[in-house]
């Protein structure tokens, strides 16, 4: 198994994963990109050009999640969402897409900016698998305690991974 | 008859910081990892490590911290770069 990341000695991180391995990343990541569509902005060529999108909160809890209401106050919360949520939208596809387009199976070497997008793709797959588990602060113990046989077994250990991986991801960069 | 000397209007005293108003809040949630909060704070804010860490146990043990004040847009401006990294945070005025 992997043992995450480490600062590379050019700058940037380096890692070593295997097919297996890979392959999670890459199925969990096009996961994202399919919930995460693109920010859809209204047909008036003003507000597509300034990125003017929906202010209704979504209503699948993942993406309420990874587009939290900014406002306490459900009116503020929506003016806020119209103006900012199409732009945020992009920049999760944009490091999801980087994140799918440079993992690959053996050594992998990221720059600093491919670094970023790792982080953050990886921690809002982490925030997508967490809400779908319904994770709480005692993940680790409960993985340590569940049998095998649990059917949710093997989608804890994924996300028990994810959190290693962004762990060393962090400490990589520090 | 009223008398035509003027006013004297009292002025608001320094209490009032009509600068100063408006708070970017981040809450705690059990899937984003202490190092990652503190290293979000660390990169966001350009916090040293040691205030970094002491605002994430603060979201950590208390539910929620105050990371930054200043104008509104400021705030807002946060809080997007905020949730870009997955954190949930808000913008609320000052009631202090």
């Amino acid at each position: 198994m992997s043992t995450g990341f480490i600062t590379g000695v050019r700058g940037g991180v380096v890692a070593t994963f295997d097919a297996a391995e890979v392959s999670i990343l890459r199925s969990l990541v096009t996961q994202v990109l399919g919930l995460v569509e693109p920010g859809a902005t209204g047909d008036d060529p003003l507000e597509r050009a300034l990125g003017i999108g929906s202010a209704e909160a979504p209503s699948d809890p993942v993406l309420a999640r990874l587009f939290p209401a900014a406002y306490e106050d459900q009116g503020e919360a929506a003016e806020f969402r119209r103006y900012t949520e199409a732009t945020l939208r992009d920049a999760k596809r944009a490091d999801a897409q980087t994140m799918l387009e440079t993992a690959q199976p053996g050594r992998l070497e990221l720059s600093d900016d491919q670094a970023q997008a790792w982080l953050r793709s990886l921690n809002d797959i982490r925030l997508a698998l967490g809400v779908r588990l319904e994770v709480t602060e005692e993940i680790h113990e409960e993985i340590a305690g569940m049998s095998q046989d649990d059917p949710r077994y093997p989608a804890y250990v994924t996300y028990d991974w994810l959190t290693y991986l962004q762990d060393t991801l962090v400490r990589a960069l520090w | 008859m009223g008398s035509t000397a003027p006013v004297e209007v009292e002025r608001p005293s320094t209490d009032v910081r009509p600068d100063l108003p408006w708070l970017t809040i981040v809450w705690n949630d059990p899937v984003n990892l202490m190092s990652y909060v503190t290293y979000v704070f660390q990169t966001v804010f350009g916090y040293p490590r040691a205030k970094a860490e002491k605002l994430m146990m603060d979201v950590h043990h208390k539910g929620r911290a105050v990371v930054a004040s200043g104008t509104r847009e400021e705030m807002e401006r946060d809080v997007q770069i905020l949730h870009s990294y997955g954190l949930w945070a808000t913008v609320q005025r000052d009631s202090a």
